[in-house]
Protein backbone atom coordinates (compact mmCIF):
# COMPACT_ATOMS: atom_id res chain seq x y z
CA UNK A 1 0.00 0.00 0.00
CA UNK A 2 1.18 3.51 -0.76
CA UNK A 3 2.39 5.25 2.34
CA UNK A 4 0.40 8.46 1.97
CA UNK A 5 -2.86 6.72 1.22
CA UNK A 6 -4.23 6.70 4.74
CA UNK A 7 -3.00 10.02 6.10
CA UNK A 8 -3.52 12.10 2.99
CA UNK A 9 -6.75 10.82 1.57
CA UNK A 10 -8.66 8.19 3.47
CA UNK A 11 -8.59 9.59 7.01
CA UNK A 12 -9.74 13.11 6.03
CA UNK A 13 -12.35 11.38 3.85
CA UNK A 14 -13.61 9.34 6.80
CA UNK A 15 -13.89 12.53 8.82
CA UNK A 16 -15.87 14.26 6.05
CA UNK A 17 -18.22 11.25 5.80
CA UNK A 18 -18.78 11.30 9.57
CA UNK A 19 -19.47 15.03 9.52
CA UNK A 20 -21.84 14.69 6.58
CA UNK A 21 -23.72 11.87 8.30
CA UNK A 22 -24.03 13.83 11.55
CA UNK A 23 -25.10 17.14 10.00
CA UNK A 24 -27.54 15.49 7.60
CA UNK A 25 -28.94 13.32 10.39
CA UNK A 26 -29.53 16.33 12.64
CA UNK A 27 -31.08 18.32 9.82
CA UNK A 28 -33.19 15.33 8.75
CA UNK A 29 -34.33 14.79 12.35
CA UNK A 30 -35.47 18.43 12.63
CA UNK A 31 -37.33 18.14 9.33
CA UNK A 32 -38.77 14.75 10.29
CA UNK A 33 -40.16 15.95 13.63
CA UNK A 34 -41.40 19.26 12.20
CA UNK A 35 -43.15 17.71 9.23
CA UNK A 36 -44.24 14.57 11.07
CA UNK A 37 -45.99 16.55 13.79
CA UNK A 38 -47.40 19.08 11.33
CA UNK A 39 -49.02 16.23 9.41
CA UNK A 40 -51.25 15.56 12.40
CA UNK A 41 -52.42 19.19 12.32
CA UNK A 42 -56.11 20.07 12.39
CA UNK A 43 -55.73 22.58 9.54
CA UNK A 44 -56.15 20.91 6.15
CA UNK A 45 -53.81 23.36 4.47
CA UNK A 46 -50.95 22.40 6.79
CA UNK A 47 -51.66 18.72 6.22
CA UNK A 48 -51.84 19.27 2.47
CA UNK A 49 -48.59 21.25 2.22
CA UNK A 50 -46.61 18.89 4.42
CA UNK A 51 -48.07 15.89 2.57
CA UNK A 52 -47.04 17.50 -0.71
CA UNK A 53 -43.53 18.05 0.60
CA UNK A 54 -43.23 14.42 1.69
CA UNK A 55 -44.50 13.01 -1.61
CA UNK A 56 -42.21 15.24 -3.67
CA UNK A 57 -39.06 14.45 -1.73
CA UNK A 58 -39.84 10.77 -1.36
CA UNK A 59 -40.67 10.64 -5.04
CA UNK A 60 -37.49 12.06 -6.45
CA UNK A 61 -34.01 10.63 -6.38
CA UNK A 62 -31.53 11.96 -3.81
CA UNK A 63 -28.77 12.05 -6.40
CA UNK A 64 -30.86 14.05 -8.86
CA UNK A 65 -31.82 16.44 -6.07
CA UNK A 66 -28.15 16.87 -5.21
CA UNK A 67 -27.26 17.67 -8.82
CA UNK A 68 -30.19 20.05 -8.94
CA UNK A 69 -29.06 21.93 -5.84
CA UNK A 70 -25.49 21.95 -7.11
CA UNK A 71 -26.02 22.97 -10.75
CA UNK A 72 -29.48 24.50 -11.08
CA UNK A 73 -29.83 26.57 -7.92
CA UNK A 74 -26.84 28.85 -8.63
CA UNK A 75 -28.20 29.57 -12.13
CA UNK A 76 -31.86 29.83 -11.31
CA UNK A 77 -31.72 31.70 -8.02
CA UNK A 78 -28.20 33.16 -8.14
CA UNK A 79 -27.52 31.52 -4.85
CA UNK A 80 -24.71 29.04 -4.52
CA UNK A 81 -24.14 26.73 -1.61
CA UNK A 82 -20.79 25.31 -0.60
CA UNK A 83 -20.79 21.72 -1.99
CA UNK A 84 -20.78 20.28 1.52
CA UNK A 85 -23.92 22.19 2.49
CA UNK A 86 -25.66 21.49 -0.79
CA UNK A 87 -25.07 17.83 0.00
CA UNK A 88 -26.33 18.17 3.57
CA UNK A 89 -29.40 20.03 2.32
CA UNK A 90 -30.21 17.36 -0.29
CA UNK A 91 -29.68 14.46 2.13
CA UNK A 92 -31.49 16.20 4.99
CA UNK A 93 -34.52 17.09 2.89
CA UNK A 94 -34.79 13.60 1.37
CA UNK A 95 -34.24 11.65 4.56
CA UNK A 96 -36.29 14.16 6.54
CA UNK A 97 -39.22 13.30 4.29
CA UNK A 98 -38.70 9.57 4.92
CA UNK A 99 -38.24 10.21 8.64
CA UNK A 100 -41.40 12.28 8.92
CA UNK A 101 -43.38 9.16 8.03
CA UNK A 102 -41.71 7.35 10.91
CA UNK A 103 -42.58 10.20 13.29
CA UNK A 104 -46.15 10.31 12.03
CA UNK A 105 -46.54 6.55 12.35
CA UNK A 106 -45.14 6.45 15.88
CA UNK A 107 -47.35 9.34 17.00
CA UNK A 108 -50.39 7.62 15.50
CA UNK A 109 -49.43 4.40 17.31
CA UNK A 110 -49.65 5.98 20.80
CA UNK A 111 -52.77 4.61 22.50
CA UNK A 112 -55.73 6.98 21.96
CA UNK A 113 -56.57 6.75 25.67
CA UNK A 114 -53.30 8.56 26.45
CA UNK A 115 -54.32 11.48 24.29
CA UNK A 116 -57.81 11.51 25.77
CA UNK A 117 -56.42 11.41 29.30
CA UNK A 118 -54.20 14.39 28.51
CA UNK A 119 -57.20 16.28 27.14
CA UNK A 120 -59.23 15.38 30.24
CA UNK A 121 -56.42 16.81 32.38
CA UNK A 122 -56.74 19.98 30.26
CA UNK A 123 -53.18 19.90 28.94
CA UNK A 124 -52.60 22.36 26.12
CA UNK A 125 -51.88 20.73 22.71
CA UNK A 126 -48.18 21.59 23.13
CA UNK A 127 -48.02 20.06 26.61
CA UNK A 128 -49.90 17.02 25.34
CA UNK A 129 -47.32 16.49 22.61
CA UNK A 130 -44.30 17.17 24.83
CA UNK A 131 -45.33 15.50 28.07
CA UNK A 132 -47.52 12.60 26.96
CA UNK A 133 -47.28 11.66 23.29
CA UNK A 134 -43.63 12.15 22.38
CA UNK A 135 -42.13 10.37 25.43
CA UNK A 136 -44.09 7.28 24.40
CA UNK A 137 -43.62 7.68 20.67
CA UNK A 138 -39.87 8.31 20.63
CA UNK A 139 -38.74 4.87 21.88
CA UNK A 140 -40.82 3.33 19.09
CA UNK A 141 -39.17 5.57 16.52
CA UNK A 142 -35.62 4.57 17.32
CA UNK A 143 -35.43 1.17 15.55
CA UNK A 144 -36.79 2.49 12.23
CA UNK A 145 -34.63 5.60 12.64
CA UNK A 146 -31.68 3.28 13.05
CA UNK A 147 -32.41 1.68 9.67
CA UNK A 148 -32.87 5.10 8.11
CA UNK A 149 -29.59 6.31 9.58
CA UNK A 150 -27.77 3.43 7.88
CA UNK A 151 -29.48 4.37 4.61
CA UNK A 152 -28.33 7.94 5.18
CA UNK A 153 -24.76 6.85 5.85
CA UNK A 154 -24.82 4.89 2.60
CA UNK A 155 -26.31 7.85 0.76
CA UNK A 156 -23.45 10.12 1.84
CA UNK A 157 -21.35 8.29 -0.76
CA UNK A 158 -23.36 10.20 -3.37
CA UNK A 159 -21.69 13.48 -2.41
CA UNK A 160 -18.51 12.32 -4.15
CA UNK A 161 -20.42 13.03 -7.38
CA UNK A 162 -20.57 16.74 -6.54
CA UNK A 163 -16.88 16.71 -5.57
CA UNK A 164 -17.12 16.67 -1.80
CA UNK A 165 -13.99 14.88 -0.60
CA UNK A 166 -15.60 12.04 1.36
CA UNK A 167 -14.33 8.43 1.54
CA UNK A 168 -15.68 7.53 -1.89
CA UNK A 169 -14.06 10.60 -3.44
CA UNK A 170 -10.76 9.72 -1.75
CA UNK A 171 -11.07 6.25 -3.21
CA UNK A 172 -11.55 7.68 -6.69
CA UNK A 173 -8.46 9.85 -6.37
CA UNK A 174 -6.45 7.02 -4.99
CA UNK A 175 -7.61 4.68 -7.76
CA UNK A 176 -6.49 7.21 -10.35
CA UNK A 177 -3.13 7.60 -8.62
CA UNK A 178 -2.28 3.97 -7.94
CA UNK A 179 -4.57 2.01 -10.24
CA UNK A 180 -5.12 -0.53 -7.48
CA UNK A 181 -8.92 -0.67 -7.60
CA UNK A 182 -9.44 -3.89 -5.71
CA UNK A 183 -7.47 -2.89 -2.64
CA UNK A 184 -8.87 0.61 -2.34
CA UNK A 185 -12.53 -0.30 -2.90
CA UNK A 186 -12.30 -3.30 -0.59
CA UNK A 187 -10.88 -1.04 2.13
CA UNK A 188 -13.58 1.59 1.87
CA UNK A 189 -16.40 -0.97 1.72
CA UNK A 190 -15.10 -2.31 5.02
CA UNK A 191 -14.84 1.24 6.38
CA UNK A 192 -18.49 1.93 5.54
CA UNK A 193 -19.51 -1.34 7.14
CA UNK A 194 -17.62 -0.49 10.33
CA UNK A 195 -19.27 2.93 10.44
CA UNK A 196 -22.70 1.34 9.98
CA UNK A 197 -21.92 -1.13 12.74
CA UNK A 198 -20.86 1.61 15.16
CA UNK A 199 -23.98 3.66 14.37
CA UNK A 200 -26.20 0.63 15.01
CA UNK A 201 -24.56 -0.04 18.37
CA UNK A 202 -25.04 3.60 19.39
CA UNK A 203 -28.69 3.53 18.35
CA UNK A 204 -29.28 0.27 20.28
CA UNK A 205 -27.84 1.98 23.34
CA UNK A 206 -30.14 4.94 22.82
CA UNK A 207 -33.10 2.62 22.35
CA UNK A 208 -32.37 0.79 25.58
CA UNK A 209 -32.20 4.04 27.51
CA UNK A 210 -35.34 5.48 25.91
CA UNK A 211 -37.28 2.30 26.63
CA UNK A 212 -36.02 2.19 30.21
CA UNK A 213 -37.21 5.80 30.55
CA UNK A 214 -40.83 4.72 30.07
CA UNK A 215 -40.42 1.48 32.01
CA UNK A 216 -40.15 -0.97 29.13
CA UNK A 217 -37.69 -3.81 28.97
CA UNK A 218 -35.18 -3.59 26.14
CA UNK A 219 -35.98 -5.72 23.11
CA UNK A 220 -33.94 -8.87 23.22
CA UNK A 221 -33.06 -9.25 19.58
CA UNK A 222 -31.71 -12.70 20.39
CA UNK A 223 -29.51 -14.39 17.84
CA UNK A 224 -30.12 -11.80 15.18
CA UNK A 225 -27.44 -10.80 12.73
CA UNK A 226 -25.21 -7.82 13.36
CA UNK A 227 -27.19 -5.02 11.83
CA UNK A 228 -30.42 -5.80 10.06
CA UNK A 229 -33.42 -6.33 12.27
CA UNK A 230 -35.73 -9.25 11.68
CA UNK A 231 -39.14 -7.89 10.82
CA UNK A 232 -42.46 -9.57 10.10
CA UNK A 233 -43.94 -9.50 6.60
CA UNK A 234 -46.16 -6.63 7.61
CA UNK A 235 -43.32 -4.61 9.06
CA UNK A 236 -41.21 -5.26 5.97
CA UNK A 237 -43.98 -3.83 3.84
CA UNK A 238 -44.24 -0.85 6.13
CA UNK A 239 -40.52 -0.30 6.21
CA UNK A 240 -40.23 -0.52 2.46
CA UNK A 241 -43.05 1.95 1.93
CA UNK A 242 -41.72 4.08 4.77
CA UNK A 243 -45.08 4.39 6.42
CA UNK A 244 -43.56 2.63 9.35
CA UNK A 245 -45.61 2.30 12.51
CA UNK A 246 -42.34 1.93 14.34
CA UNK A 247 -40.24 -1.21 14.78
CA UNK A 248 -41.91 -3.16 17.53
CA UNK A 249 -45.21 -1.28 17.79
CA UNK A 250 -47.88 -3.86 17.19
CA UNK B 1 -35.75 31.88 -12.41
CA UNK B 2 -35.18 31.95 -16.15
CA UNK B 3 -36.94 28.92 -17.49
CA UNK B 4 -36.69 28.48 -21.24
CA UNK B 5 -39.42 26.35 -22.82
CA UNK B 6 -37.45 25.94 -26.06
CA UNK B 7 -34.59 24.26 -24.21
CA UNK B 8 -37.10 22.09 -22.39
CA UNK B 9 -38.72 21.08 -25.67
CA UNK B 10 -35.37 20.27 -27.26
CA UNK B 11 -34.37 18.16 -24.30
CA UNK B 12 -37.60 16.15 -24.23
CA UNK B 13 -36.58 13.51 -26.85
CA UNK B 14 -33.27 13.00 -25.05
CA UNK B 15 -35.13 12.62 -21.77
CA UNK B 16 -37.31 9.99 -23.43
CA UNK B 17 -34.27 8.00 -24.55
CA UNK B 18 -32.75 8.28 -21.08
CA UNK B 19 -36.03 7.18 -19.52
CA UNK B 20 -35.97 3.96 -21.55
CA UNK B 21 -32.51 3.13 -20.22
CA UNK B 22 -33.55 4.04 -16.67
CA UNK B 23 -36.59 1.77 -16.92
CA UNK B 24 -34.53 -0.99 -18.55
CA UNK B 25 -31.95 -0.87 -15.74
CA UNK B 26 -34.71 -0.89 -13.11
CA UNK B 27 -36.59 -3.77 -14.75
CA UNK B 28 -33.51 -5.97 -15.25
CA UNK B 29 -32.22 -5.07 -11.80
CA UNK B 30 -35.58 -6.06 -10.30
CA UNK B 31 -35.54 -9.44 -12.01
CA UNK B 32 -32.05 -10.09 -10.67
CA UNK B 33 -32.97 -8.82 -7.19
CA UNK B 34 -36.10 -10.98 -7.05
CA UNK B 35 -34.25 -14.10 -8.16
CA UNK B 36 -31.11 -13.66 -6.06
CA UNK B 37 -33.11 -12.56 -3.02
CA UNK B 38 -35.03 -15.82 -3.16
CA UNK B 39 -31.77 -17.75 -3.30
CA UNK B 40 -30.48 -15.91 -0.20
CA UNK B 41 -33.79 -16.38 1.64
CA UNK B 42 -33.77 -20.12 1.00
CA UNK B 43 -30.11 -20.32 2.01
CA UNK B 44 -31.07 -18.66 5.34
CA UNK B 45 -33.17 -21.75 6.03
CA UNK B 46 -30.53 -24.22 5.02
CA UNK B 47 -30.11 -27.06 7.52
CA UNK B 48 -26.35 -26.53 7.71
CA UNK B 49 -24.77 -23.50 9.28
CA UNK B 50 -21.88 -23.70 6.83
CA UNK B 51 -24.36 -22.31 4.31
CA UNK B 52 -26.43 -20.12 6.63
CA UNK B 53 -23.61 -18.13 8.24
CA UNK B 54 -21.57 -17.17 5.19
CA UNK B 55 -24.71 -16.21 3.28
CA UNK B 56 -25.97 -14.11 6.21
CA UNK B 57 -22.58 -12.40 6.51
CA UNK B 58 -22.37 -11.59 2.82
CA UNK B 59 -25.95 -10.31 2.75
CA UNK B 60 -25.34 -8.10 5.80
CA UNK B 61 -22.17 -6.73 4.27
CA UNK B 62 -23.74 -5.89 0.92
CA UNK B 63 -26.81 -4.40 2.54
CA UNK B 64 -24.90 -2.09 4.85
CA UNK B 65 -22.40 -0.66 2.39
CA UNK B 66 -23.19 1.98 -0.23
CA UNK B 67 -24.52 0.91 -3.62
CA UNK B 68 -22.40 3.59 -5.27
CA UNK B 69 -19.17 2.10 -3.95
CA UNK B 70 -20.28 -1.39 -4.98
CA UNK B 71 -20.98 0.01 -8.42
CA UNK B 72 -17.46 1.41 -8.64
CA UNK B 73 -16.10 -1.84 -7.29
CA UNK B 74 -17.70 -3.85 -10.08
CA UNK B 75 -16.94 -1.27 -12.73
CA UNK B 76 -13.24 -0.92 -11.92
CA UNK B 77 -12.28 -4.22 -10.31
CA UNK B 78 -14.00 -6.81 -12.53
CA UNK B 79 -12.08 -5.75 -15.69
CA UNK B 80 -8.80 -6.33 -13.84
CA UNK B 81 -9.91 -9.97 -13.50
CA UNK B 82 -10.63 -10.05 -17.23
CA UNK B 83 -14.38 -10.02 -16.68
CA UNK B 84 -15.66 -7.36 -19.01
CA UNK B 85 -19.24 -6.14 -19.07
CA UNK B 86 -20.84 -3.05 -20.54
CA UNK B 87 -21.56 -0.20 -18.12
CA UNK B 88 -25.28 -0.99 -18.22
CA UNK B 89 -24.72 -4.67 -17.42
CA UNK B 90 -22.38 -3.76 -14.58
CA UNK B 91 -24.97 -1.33 -13.28
CA UNK B 92 -27.76 -3.88 -13.46
CA UNK B 93 -25.63 -6.46 -11.63
CA UNK B 94 -24.72 -4.01 -8.85
CA UNK B 95 -28.29 -2.74 -8.52
CA UNK B 96 -29.74 -6.25 -8.55
CA UNK B 97 -27.19 -7.62 -6.10
CA UNK B 98 -27.62 -4.70 -3.69
CA UNK B 99 -31.40 -4.90 -3.68
CA UNK B 100 -31.36 -8.70 -3.49
CA UNK B 101 -30.22 -8.25 0.11
CA UNK B 102 -33.40 -6.26 0.75
CA UNK B 103 -35.68 -8.67 -1.09
CA UNK B 104 -34.01 -11.55 0.79
CA UNK B 105 -35.27 -10.07 4.07
CA UNK B 106 -38.68 -9.57 2.53
CA UNK B 107 -38.90 -13.18 1.36
CA UNK B 108 -37.53 -14.32 4.72
CA UNK B 109 -40.32 -12.43 6.48
CA UNK B 110 -42.89 -13.91 4.10
CA UNK B 111 -41.57 -17.44 4.60
CA UNK B 112 -41.50 -16.99 8.39
CA UNK B 113 -45.14 -15.91 8.18
CA UNK B 114 -46.27 -19.22 6.67
CA UNK B 115 -47.83 -21.21 9.54
CA UNK B 116 -45.80 -24.14 10.80
CA UNK B 117 -48.73 -26.46 10.08
CA UNK B 118 -48.15 -25.94 6.36
CA UNK B 119 -44.63 -27.36 6.64
CA UNK B 120 -45.90 -30.25 8.73
CA UNK B 121 -48.73 -30.94 6.30
CA UNK B 122 -46.22 -31.01 3.44
CA UNK B 123 -44.11 -33.49 5.39
CA UNK B 124 -47.18 -35.57 6.25
CA UNK B 125 -48.10 -35.75 2.57
CA UNK B 126 -44.47 -36.76 1.95
CA UNK B 127 -43.99 -34.04 -0.60
CA UNK B 128 -40.43 -33.72 -1.80
CA UNK B 129 -38.36 -30.77 -0.61
CA UNK B 130 -38.72 -29.17 -3.97
CA UNK B 131 -42.51 -29.62 -4.08
CA UNK B 132 -42.83 -28.29 -0.53
CA UNK B 133 -41.15 -25.07 -1.55
CA UNK B 134 -42.70 -24.54 -4.95
CA UNK B 135 -46.24 -25.76 -4.30
CA UNK B 136 -46.87 -25.00 -0.63
CA UNK B 137 -44.54 -22.46 0.98
CA UNK B 138 -43.56 -19.98 -1.71
CA UNK B 139 -47.04 -19.35 -3.16
CA UNK B 140 -48.25 -18.37 0.31
CA UNK B 141 -45.09 -16.53 1.30
CA UNK B 142 -44.74 -14.42 -1.82
CA UNK B 143 -48.36 -13.36 -1.96
CA UNK B 144 -48.13 -11.44 1.27
CA UNK B 145 -44.89 -9.66 0.41
CA UNK B 146 -45.75 -8.46 -3.10
CA UNK B 147 -46.29 -4.85 -1.94
CA UNK B 148 -42.93 -4.82 -0.16
CA UNK B 149 -41.20 -6.15 -3.27
CA UNK B 150 -42.97 -3.50 -5.34
CA UNK B 151 -41.76 -0.79 -3.01
CA UNK B 152 -38.18 -1.93 -3.51
CA UNK B 153 -38.66 -1.70 -7.26
CA UNK B 154 -39.56 1.96 -6.73
CA UNK B 155 -36.51 2.36 -4.51
CA UNK B 156 -34.36 0.84 -7.27
CA UNK B 157 -35.83 3.25 -9.77
CA UNK B 158 -34.78 6.13 -7.53
CA UNK B 159 -31.29 4.68 -7.09
CA UNK B 160 -30.80 3.99 -10.79
CA UNK B 161 -29.40 7.51 -11.54
CA UNK B 162 -26.24 6.33 -9.78
CA UNK B 163 -25.57 4.31 -12.91
CA UNK B 164 -24.91 7.63 -14.66
CA UNK B 165 -21.76 7.92 -12.57
CA UNK B 166 -20.24 4.90 -14.34
CA UNK B 167 -21.38 6.25 -17.69
CA UNK B 168 -24.72 4.56 -18.32
CA UNK B 169 -26.71 6.93 -20.52
CA UNK B 170 -29.82 7.16 -18.38
CA UNK B 171 -31.95 10.25 -17.69
CA UNK B 172 -29.41 11.86 -15.36
CA UNK B 173 -26.55 11.22 -17.79
CA UNK B 174 -28.59 12.81 -20.57
CA UNK B 175 -29.07 15.89 -18.37
CA UNK B 176 -25.35 15.99 -17.56
CA UNK B 177 -24.47 15.69 -21.25
CA UNK B 178 -26.90 18.48 -22.11
CA UNK B 179 -25.38 20.69 -19.42
CA UNK B 180 -21.85 19.96 -20.60
CA UNK B 181 -22.57 20.68 -24.27
CA UNK B 182 -25.01 23.60 -24.16
CA UNK B 183 -24.54 25.00 -20.64
CA UNK B 184 -28.26 24.61 -20.12
CA UNK B 185 -28.60 23.16 -16.65
CA UNK B 186 -31.90 24.47 -15.32
CA UNK B 187 -34.35 22.71 -17.63
CA UNK B 188 -32.69 19.28 -18.02
CA UNK B 189 -32.06 18.68 -14.31
CA UNK B 190 -35.49 19.98 -13.30
CA UNK B 191 -37.17 17.78 -15.90
CA UNK B 192 -35.27 14.71 -14.73
CA UNK B 193 -36.28 15.43 -11.12
CA UNK B 194 -39.92 15.83 -12.11
CA UNK B 195 -39.82 12.69 -14.26
CA UNK B 196 -38.85 10.66 -11.20
CA UNK B 197 -41.72 12.08 -9.14
CA UNK B 198 -44.16 11.53 -12.00
CA UNK B 199 -43.20 7.84 -12.18
CA UNK B 200 -42.57 7.10 -8.51
CA UNK B 201 -45.66 8.74 -7.03
CA UNK B 202 -48.33 6.83 -8.99
CA UNK B 203 -46.27 3.66 -8.54
CA UNK B 204 -46.22 4.12 -4.78
CA UNK B 205 -50.00 4.76 -4.79
CA UNK B 206 -50.40 1.51 -6.72
CA UNK B 207 -48.35 -0.35 -4.12
CA UNK B 208 -50.41 1.12 -1.29
CA UNK B 209 -53.60 0.02 -3.06
CA UNK B 210 -52.13 -3.44 -3.57
CA UNK B 211 -51.21 -3.56 0.09
CA UNK B 212 -54.78 -2.81 1.12
CA UNK B 213 -56.09 -5.32 -1.42
CA UNK B 214 -53.90 -8.17 -0.28
CA UNK B 215 -54.78 -7.19 3.27
CA UNK B 216 -52.68 -8.27 6.20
Amino acid sequence: MTAGLWTNWLLPGVWITIQLTLYSAVFAAVVAFGIGMARTSRLWIVRFLTGFYVEVFRGTSALVLMFWLFFVMPLAFHYQLVPMWAAVLALGLTYGAYGSEIVRGAIAAVAPAQREAAIALSFTPAQRMRRVILPQAIPEMIPPFNNLLIELLKATALVSAVSVADITFAAQLSRLATGDSLQIYAIILVLYFVLAFVLTRLMRLLERRAKAGIGQAPVTSGKGPLLTRKLSARQETEQSSNTITAGGAQ
Amino acid sequence: MNWNWDVAKDFLPELGKGLLITLEATALGSVLAFALGLVWAMAFRSPTRFVRWPVAAVVEFIRNTPLLVQLFFFYYVLPTWDIKFSALTTGVIALGLHYSTYTAEVYRAGIDGVPKGQWEAATALSLSRRRTWTAVILPQAIRRVVPALGNYVIAMLKDSPMLALIGVVDMLQKARAEGASSFQYIEPYTMVGIAFIVIAYPASLLMRALERRLGH
